[in-house]
């Protein structure tokens, strides 16, 4: 039996039986909880092909899915070293925020909450990893419907707003790279991934520079608004502040992946010119995103809406890394995947907690939990750390190499890119001290600390964090492997065929 | 042809079974409605109609066994025409099932409902079987003169008066223009049949092109006020309003089908050999008419309007099909119409439920919590939202894709960029529908509902499955359309 299609079809079948369970009962957490956890333990038999031979799909699945006279949609999907970290981290979260849920959503809510968390498992699961581009634009959208019901019907007092303006950007993105999709499947003949990427390995569909262009926009536009890379953020910091708190805890921890992972599996592995012509401004604005989200997160007020603005600093270190096309820089993007959504993951977490105990966001209304809540203030300490870029935790490895590769491009880049870790390491830290340290007021005196049951979800990304830091030959090779066979097919397209619009040929449908 | 041969053949007869099938029944039902006393229960009728679309189907699927030209060239049956014979006895049907329940709660159930609508089926029928210029005329007059009826069918609500009064002056205003066109088109060729006239132009020496022009701008226009294609779509938003709610499912998916089943055969048969002059204006059309629908429904707040403009939207969609000029645009178009009818006759269904008593409640804020009070008809309610949005693995995504890719096709790219766009600005207002149902409580002076009846239930249901249906395993659909589409050229 092929373990992909478990991960993938669990968490839908998942959704249908909490839907048929008692509303006011401890049902639908048990089966929501069961499920996500076998989605996990099916996922990690994913692993062992793909650290053999990381360049090579494996667990392949390959069904016809719609078929007529103008066109064969297949349903093709299949991981390798690029999905395989984000397929896990994936369903490792969701049982966290399961977890979670169970804590901070009133009872007689959960039930459709549930539900939904595993229709956005399902779509995200699927994003990651189908590989033919109509299931990823029908994924890409199932994900998002979800996600847009869990902020509207959950979230706090502006949540019908931040919403709606999370599901109309997306969409706006959206519709574009269904537009370039269409077009090239117009152009290349086929939907598959492999298949187009083939067909432009072996020159027997050319994508001339202006196509190129065109093809990479509209794909970018999709992916900016989802990671998002400035000036394309303005959804982002009413949608997290939103949102409730397991539903902020999966979109900055995986659903922002959506797009850095589009941008690396489609947007510059099927289009390198274009993705060449636009590196320097995508470089530009990914570094203002870094500082300009650090100098935000600075003066937030609000623990939230730091977080959020610190997670547009980080993200624009994976945007940057991508778009160094460097072997360094490209790990470093896709390490930073992962580690990003652990860390992001995991204090949007603990800020959940902190909003459950207090009711509030507000920095003012802390100060001085740490004397009383002090596996709190360790939990929250080690996971900042992780998120500035400590050595020994997770982000400093993925931050690393994109600097290096940065450095490697365009030293500046690297210089500027570096600002953003000094300014993380100033705001993290300013915001601990006055949440967690000093003299305790009267409210504060008691905080209620971590309970045994809050210690489940957090402990395992904590140790996550350490494993990543320190053991990263168990995580990089794969995706070494993976992400060395993009830049290698890049390279050779730009030299050989690219640059030659004379012979610039398209492949027609036949119809 | 043979001009000598009067009597026709027995097989022609079958090929007009389910016209036949459903004449019989409509007449059956107004003989029965006067036999029976004023207050007895009508709901009998009612499910003789059903039975009436049931033996049609049947009647259709014997037709298509038996293909061919029937009555002189008047009509002729081909895979196009029974999908589309197919296509308006389920709107029909689902239309009836919806009817129960609200009929009996206006108390205006009456025997001459089904029978009207059985009649205006039968007009939609003909509209998709002919292969005559007079036999549309024809077609559309039976089934547009039966939905007159129907948009008044209230008779003592003010708003339904209103929208019976319009849509019959502006409907036959376009039969005017639609018949002149005739007139004009029979006077350039000497016939009114539609290969005739294909021949006709075709032969380059022949063609007095402006005239000819002229005369399917004629007919544009006609057939463009019968589908509310902008700027013909004045009409649309009042008429939906104000007629009542199965009704108003009924006349934007059934009518609606069957007069683009026409629009397309006339201007991809006989007007093919113009198609150099009519593609830009179709093209415009379908632009304006897209952006009309979309932005005038960003303002309303009466659901009913709102779906009103909403069709004329999706009526611009539909065009971009023709316009792309192709076998697969006439797929892709046929495609759209199914899954919209399903998608549309299911919101309408939901929407004449939970409006109660007179339609008091059809203001989009009446939807408050309606996730709380219902939850299993507000979920299907959200899938039909859902799929006019065009979210995928619903039938309105995998319908607005293959008529983009048809577009793109044609290298219609502004065309499809506009029209995607749109549908994004679409996502807008109908998401206030999501808003109200899932994200807001539910007010307090609303009444309570009572549970749906069995018949809303079964339409209500059906129409999301079949939406879903149509999302996740659409190729079944697909081929047949595919293999109808093949008609042309």
């Amino acid at each position: 039996m092929n373990l992909l299609l478990v991960t993938l079809f669990l968490p839908l079948i998942g959704f249908f039986i909490i839907l048929l369970l008692p509303r006011n009962s401890k049902a639908p957490f048990t089966a929501a909880l069961l499920i996500t956890l076998a989605t996990f333990l099916a996922s990690l038999g994913l692993i062992g092909p793909v650290v053999r031979n990381g360049s090579q799909v494996s667990s392949a699945v390959d069904w016809l899915w719609i078929s007529s006279p103008s066109m064969q949609i297949h349903f093709h999907a299949g991981i390798d070293g690029i999905n395989l970290w984000l397929v896990l981290l994936t369903t490792l979260l969701l049982p966290v925020a399961v977890w979670m849920t169970n804590s901070v959503i009133a009872e007689d809510r959960r039930k459709p909450f549930f539900a939904l968390l595993l229709l956005f498992e399902f779509g995200i699961v699927g994003v990651f990893s189908v590989l033919d581009l109509f299931a990823f634009y029908v994924f890409w959208e199932v994900a998002l419907v979800p996600m847009y019901l869990l902020v509207g019907s959950f979230g706090g007092p502006q949540r019908v707003a931040a919403a709606m303006k999370f599901f109309v950007y997306t969409m706006t993105g959206s519709v574009l790279m269904l537009t370039c999709i269409l077009y090239l499947h117009h152009l290349a003949g086929t939907f598959d991934y492999l298949e187009i990427y083939s067909r432009l390995a072996s020159g027997q569909a050319v994508l001339g520079p202006e196509q190129q262009l065109l093809l990479f926009l509209g794909f970018f536009a999709a992916f900016a608004v989802k990671v998002p890379i400035v000036p394309f953020h303005t959804w982002l910091p009413a949608t997290y502040t939103e949102a409730p708190a397991p539903a902020t805890f999966l979109l900055a921890a995986v659903m922002s992946k959506m797009g850095t992972y589009g941008l690396l599996r489609y947007a510059v592995a099927l289009f390198p010119a274009g993705a060449h012509h636009y590196a320097r401004g995508i470089a530009t604005l990914a570094i203002i995103g870094i500082v300009y989200g650090a100098l935000l997160a600075l003066i937030q007020p609000n623990i939230k809406r730091l977080i959020a603005y610190s997670s547009v600093s980080h993200l624009g270190f994976i945007v940057l890394g991508l778009f160094t096309f460097t072997q360094q820089g490209t790990d470093g993007a896709v390490y930073q995947m992962v580690a990003h959504g652990l860390s992001t993951g995991a204090l949007f977490l603990l800020a959940g907690y902190l909003e459950q105990r207090r009711g509030s966001m507000e920095i003012t209304d802390f100060g001085g939990i740490a004397s009383s809540a002090p596996g709190l203030a360790t939990a929250f300490l080690i996971t900042l750390l992780a998120s500035i870029g400590l050595p020994t935790l997770c982000n400093f490895i993925g931050e690393f190499l994109v600097l290096q590769g940065a450095a490697l491009t365009k030293f500046s880049w690297a210089v500027w890119a570096a600002i953003g870790v000094i300014l993380s390491a100033a705001y993290m830290l300013w915001m601990y001290q006055r949440t967690f340290l000093g003299k305790p007021n009267a409210r504060n005196a008691s905080f209620p600390d971590l309970r045994g049951a809050d210690w489940i979800s957090i402990l395992p990304l904590i140790a996550l964090m350490v494993w990543l830091g320190c053991y990263t030959q168990s995580f990089l090779p794969p995706i070494s492997a993976a992400t060395s066979r993009i830049l290698e097919q890049n390279r050779q397209n730009e030299e050989y065929r690219v640059q030659l619009p004379t012979q610039v040929t398209e492949l027609r449908h036949e119809r | 042809m043979n001009d000598s041969l009067v009597v026709p053949l027995a097989v022609e007869y079958l090929r007009l079974l389910p016209e036949i099938i459903l004449s019989v029944f409509g007449a059956a039902i107004m003989m029965l409605e006067a036999a029976l006393s004023p207050k007895s229960n009508k709901t009998g009728l009612g499910i003789l109609a059903l039975v009436g679309i049931a033996l049609a189907f049947l009647g259709n699927n014997i037709a298509y066994s038996q293909p061919g030209p029937a009555f002189h060239n008047m009509m002729t049956v081909d895979a196009y025409a029974a999908f589309f014979r197919g296509l308006v006895l389920v709107v029909g049907f689902l239309c009836i099932l919806a009817s129960f329940h609200y009929l009996q709660r206006e108390g205006v159930q009456r025997g001459e409902y089904y029978a009207l609508i059985l009649f205006s089926i039968v007009g939609q029928c003909v509209m998709a079987t002919a292969a005559d210029l007079i036999m549309v005329f024809i077609g559309l007059e039976i089934s547009s003169i039966a939905t007159y009826i129907l948009a008044g069918f209230v008779r003592d609500d003010r708003r339904s008066n209103e929208s019976a009064l319009k849509y019959f002056l502006l409907g036959s205003f376009a039969t005017a223009f639609l018949l002149y066109g005739i007139a004009w088109i029979y006077g350039i060729s000497g016939s009114t049949n539609l290969k005739y006239i294909h021949t006709y132009l075709t032969d380059q020496t022949q063609i007095p092109s402006i005239l000819a022009g002229l005369a399917a701008a004629l007919i544009f226009v006609g057939l463009a006020f019968k589908v509310s294609v902008a700027p013909f779509q004045i009409w649309a938003p009042d008429v939906y309003q104000g007629a009542a709610a199965p009704v108003s499912a009924f006349m934007s998916a059934g009518p609606k089908a069957a007069a683009f089943a026409v629009f397309f055969r006339i201007f991809m048969t006989s007007f093919a050999p113009l198609n150099q002059r009519w593609i830009p204006v179709v093209w415009g059309c379908a632009l304006l008419t897209m952006i009309i629908g979309n932005f005038a429904a960003l303002v309303q707040t009466n659901v009913k309007r709102l779906l009103g403009y909403s069709s004329i939207a999706h009526a611009g969609y539909v065009l971009v099909a023709l316009t792309s000029y192709s076998q697969v645009g006439v797929a892709a178009a046929m495609f759209y119409l199914f899954s919209y009818a399903l998608m549309n006759i299911g919101a309408f269904a939901v929407v004449g439920y939970v409006a109660s008593r007179h339609e008091q409640f059809v203001r989009i804020d009446d939807l408050a919590g309606l996730g709380r009070r219902e939850p299993v008809i507000a979920g299907l309610l959200a899938i039909f939202v859902f799929s006019l949005i065009g979210v995928p693995l619903t039938g309105g995504f995998f319908a607005k894709f293959y008529v983009f890719q048809a577009a793109l096709d044609s290298h219609l790219v502004w065309l499809t960029v506009i029209g995607l766009i749109n549908s994004a600005i679409a996502a807008y207002y109908y998401l206030k529908i999501i808003v109200a149902i899932y994200f807001k409580e539910p007010s307090e002076n609303i009444a309570r509902l009572e549970p749906p009846s069995v018949g809303t239930r079964v339409a209500v249901w059906a129409s999301a499955l079949g939406t879903l249906f149509l999302g996740i395993f659409p190729s079944a659909l697909l081929s047949f359309a595919s293999v109808s589409a093949a008609t042309f050229r």
